[in-house]
């Protein structure tokens, strides 16, 4: 058994799902990926940061969406027929990820990937690699662990909520 | 619990069914003040499987302590003794199942059963040795080996006879009732993995007496010879027979066999073919040339009496089986799922408006069936609390012996069922009160006498099922608390939130869930040292239930606790506020109505309130709360839900009701728990038409407006 998730694991291994948010070209590890799946009606979740736009019904499963536009600090786009949620798990924990649009699965060796610069922009940080493609493209790779981790996220959401109560009272 | 190999999982599961069985009867019999024929031999057969299996095992350590146990007790079976300390040897007992336990536990946590039971093993043979000097019997000589060779000396074929053949010879009478009579050859493969292969082949001898004529079979001591489970592993279990069956009914009766994995049958022209086939001559001979230290006995009593195991055990086993419990916890969440898919569909917008008579005769079957698969489901996790309370007896009498006090336990409605999950999270908090009610409850023999008070207290827990929920009481007609010295403790601690006068006594009872609460100046084995009354808290939380405690001066106290039945399906009333849906517990809903002009108004710091039963009672507008669009402004306009929890009413405003519903609660997403103090929402749900609504609970949402 072990021999054979080792394989599967070779096989997905450099494998990249992209997907695109505005004009740029993300990739996420294809290992994480559960599913991607049109966007569904979305319940929205009082007392989150906004990039979370609430949780969606997949089959009876409960899973939170967050708009990787807003996540990034973009500017919020309506949703379209286009618009995709990719359904990761991370940790046994899934999330639904919000974004433009799909487009494929890339093979990314780690030859062809460089360190991102070291800028404070916090969105950055989010950044594991960048990938470099053949016809001059190139790909940012995202590092769902840091993404996803708890820690990081009560952070965040500490500095939201604080703003937050801030507006109530202006 | 770890993963474990199918063979131990086996095994512990059987050897714990054991121990429980033999604690039972132990304390029964010590209560009764003798040991019967029956219990003797109940704990008897009991340890004897354990050794067996154990040592199948490899467990060394449990089956030794096992066999010295056993051989207590073959002692009391087969001569009686007069002088018997009951209590010593229950306390034996006890504390062999106790090691065992403890070894179990290991097992079920996947580590090795590797803590060593040679004291105990010496102690109980020590025991022995005193009490076969007591009744005047030798103490050296082995009993087993005494008792063999005695009724083989006077007359060895006899004996011999019984032993190996299960039914006396007939074939002609065989063949006058049936015209005709077939002999066949079998040979039997055993699963090894589903162990105890012997006590499987036994079965299979069981099940052919009736139908066979003659019967032999190797190895022919399945139960007695300890290497026999090792060649039918190897080997198969090999029969030859002569029966009025044909083929087919014979491989029939032979398939029913459990953990069968190979049947080899194959007629035979003449029982001359048979490559075992002894006469009745042959075999007496063999008996007495063997001279072994294991076989004949007298024919009253039979060597520990398989059969009798075979009916209780086996035939237990075909009317019952063991599931996993997360296997049912799975099918539960599919009913769950089932029961929201089936308002997808019967309330499916597509549909919405439409004349549908067919349509809906079909959904309404549906419904039905639903709804009673649902009560199955639910009642497949249902089991009786009866094992849980009886565990309690053996808590009052550890502690009554070693306190020097005097109790009984009195169990009633322990046939009452509870969810799985409640038997489990139930027997550490029961054991702290009744701990608790002995130690701090139940006085003194000499101090009860002088109250006018029987010698022996009494702790009666019962169960009841009432309403959506079980109650259960532990009541004692002990000394009850003393409220002054709790409300001196309370006030050292400084836990008093408002002026002491102000206390109803329930409130200063209550003061003993508080964490590290203890009047006890002494620390005891049992209690005192103030854990465990709020671990009892935790845990009744945990099932959702709560406790109460109250208490008469002089007469006793009674701790009442409640749970709800299940956890999984709740009613609720399903709530539109703007776009979103919420659903509130139909249990924390007093009442709604629309609210008038002039009902409501403003409090000094600004909060909407309006009067319920006489008192003022705050509002809170779910769409300010959670900041939602769109909502209705005008209180006029909306609906206002009167909610109660823990005594305090609230009125929750939203824009309308929708309709109450059965809901199935799912968690909120840790990811989002993780990151809010969701405020006020315990969960969310899966409503007919696809979409999500939260749970609210009032009593949280409460706690929000206080702070």
């Amino acid at each position: 058994m072990d021999e054979e998730l080792l394989q599967e694991e070779d096989t997905q291994k450099d494998k990249y799902l992209t997907f695109t948010l505005g004009e740029e070209l993300y990739g996420i590890d294809i290992r994480v990926v559960i599913e991607i799946i049109g966007i569904l009606p979305i319940t929205k979740v009082p007392e989150v940061p906004d990039y979370v736009r609430g949780i969606i019904n997949l089959r009876g499963k409960i899973i939170p969406v967050i708009d990787m536009r807003l996540r990034f600090g973009r500017e919020f786009r309506p949703y379209t027929d286009r618009t995709c949620v990719i359904v990761i798990e991370v940790k046994e924990v899934l999330l639904g990820l919000i974004i433009d649009g799909v487009s494929e699965v890339l093979s990314i060796p780690e030859g062809q990937t460089v360190v991102p610069p070291e800028l404070k922009a916090a969105s950055n940080r989010y950044i594991r690699n960048i990938g470099k493609l053949p016809d001059s493209k190139v790909v940012l790779l995202l590092d769902w662990e840091k993404l996803f981790d708890v820690e990081e996220e009560k952070m965040l959401s500490g500095m939201n909520e604080e703003r937050g109560t801030e507006d109530g009272t202006v | 619990m770890a993963e474990n190999e199918p063979m131990v999982e086996v095994f512990i599961y059987e050897t714990r069914q054991f121990l429980e069985q033999l604690e039972q009867v132990a304390l029964a019999s010590e209560d009764s003040g003798s040991f019967q024929p029956e219990d003797v031999n109940e704990v008897f057969r009991a340890m004897h499987t354990i050794k067996g299996s154990a040592a199948m095992m490899l467990y060394d350590e449990i089956s030794h302590l096992a066999h010295a146990v056993e051989d207590i007790f073959f002692y009391i079976r087969e001569l009686h003794p007069e002088k018997i300390d009951v209590s010593a040897v229950t306390d034996i007992v006890l504390t062999a199942v106790d090691f065992m336990n403890g070894e179990m536990d290991k097992l079920d946590s996947g580590a090795q059963p590797d803590a060593s039971s040679e004291e105990l093993q010496k102690s109980t043979h020590e025991f022995l040795r005193n009490f076969k000097l007591e009744n005047g019997h030798d103490p050296d000589v082995d009993l087993r080996k005494a008792k063999n060779k005695t009724p083989k000396a006077a007359e060895p074929a006899e004996p011999a006879k019984q032993q190996y053949f299960i039914q006396a010879v007939k074939p002609e009478e065989v063949k006058t009732e049936t015209g005709s009579s077939h002999v066949y050859k079998a040979v039997l493969q055993f699963d090894p993995e589903g162990g105890m292969v012997e006590v499987r082949a036994f079965g299979v001898i069981n099940r052919l007496e009736d139908q066979a004529s003659e019967l032999h079979y190797l190895p022919e001591k399945i139960i007695e010879d300890e290497t026999a489970a090792d060649t039918i592993i190897k080997d198969g279990f090999k029969l030859w027979f002569t029966t009025g069956l044909g083929v087919e009914e014979v491989r029939k009766l032979l398939d029913e066999t459990m953990c069968l994995t190979g049947l080899e049958l194959t007629e035979l022209s003449s029982t001359a073919e048979c490559e075992y086939w002894p006469t009745p001559k042959q075999k007496a001979a063999q008996a007495v040339e063997e001279a072994s230290p294991i076989v004949p006995v007298k024919p009253e009593a039979k060597p520990w009496p398989a059969p009798m195991k075979q009916a209780g055990h086996e035939g237990h086993e075909s009317q019952m089986i063991s599931v996993r419990v997360d296997k049912l916890d799975r099918l539960m969440e599919l009913v769950g799922e089932m029961v929201i898919a089936e308002s997808m569909v019967t309330q499916n917008p597509d549909i919405r408006g439409m004349e549908l008579s067919n349509f809906d005769k079909a959904a309404r079957q549906l419904h039905k069936i639903n709804g009673e698969l649902q009560d199955r489901v639910m009642a497949l996790r249902m089991v009786p609390l009866e094992a849980t309370f009886k565990k309690m007896n053996r808590i009052v009498r550890d502690m009554t012996k070693k306190l020097g006090k005097q109790a009984k336990l009195m169990l009633v409605g322990a046939d009452t069922e509870v969810d799985k999950n409640v038997t489990e999270h139930i027997g550490d908090p029961l054991m702290h009160i009744i701990r608790n009610s002995i130690d701090h409850g139940i006085e003194m023999p000499e101090v009860r006498k002088e109250a006018g008070k029987p010698e022996l207290g009494t702790v009666v827990l019962s169960a009841q099922n009432a309403g959506g929920e079980v109650v259960i009481r532990i009541e004692d007609d002990g000394g009850g608390m003393n409220r002054d010295r709790i409300m001196k403790k309370a006030k050292e601690k400084g836990i008093l939130t408002k002026p002491e006068e102000e206390y109803t006594d329930q409130e200063v009872y209550s003061f003993i869930f508080a964490p590290g609460f203890s009047t006890k100046e002494q620390v005891t084995e049992f209690s005192g040292r103030g854990v465990g009354m709020d671990v009892v808290v935790s845990n009744i939380k945990a099932l959702g239930g709560t406790i109460t405690v109250d208490s008469n001066p002089g007469k006793g106290s009674v701790t009442i606790i409640r749970i709800p039945l299940t956890l999984a399906i709740v009613e609720g009333m399903c709530i539109k506020v703007g776009g979103s849906g919420y659903t509130i517990p139909i249990s924390s809903i007093r009442r709604s109505f629309r609210p008038e002009e002039g009902d409501v108004f403003l409090d000094v710091s600004g909060q909407e309130m309006f009067m319920e039963e006489g008192s003022p009672c705050p509002i809170v507008r779910l769409h300010r709360l959670y900041d939602i669009d769109g909502a209705k402004e005008q209180l006029t306009e909306g609906i206002l839900l009167v909610t109660e929890a823990d005594d305090h009413y609230l009125g929750i405003f939203a824009d309308e009701l929708v309709g109450v519903q059965q809901i199935v609660v799912k968690p909120v997403p840790g990811y989002i728990q993780a990151m809010t103090k969701m405020t006020g929402i315990t969960g969310c749900t899966i409503l007919g038409d696809g979409s999500i609504s939260l749970i609210i609970d009032p009593g949280k949402l409460m706690g929000l407006l206080v702070e």
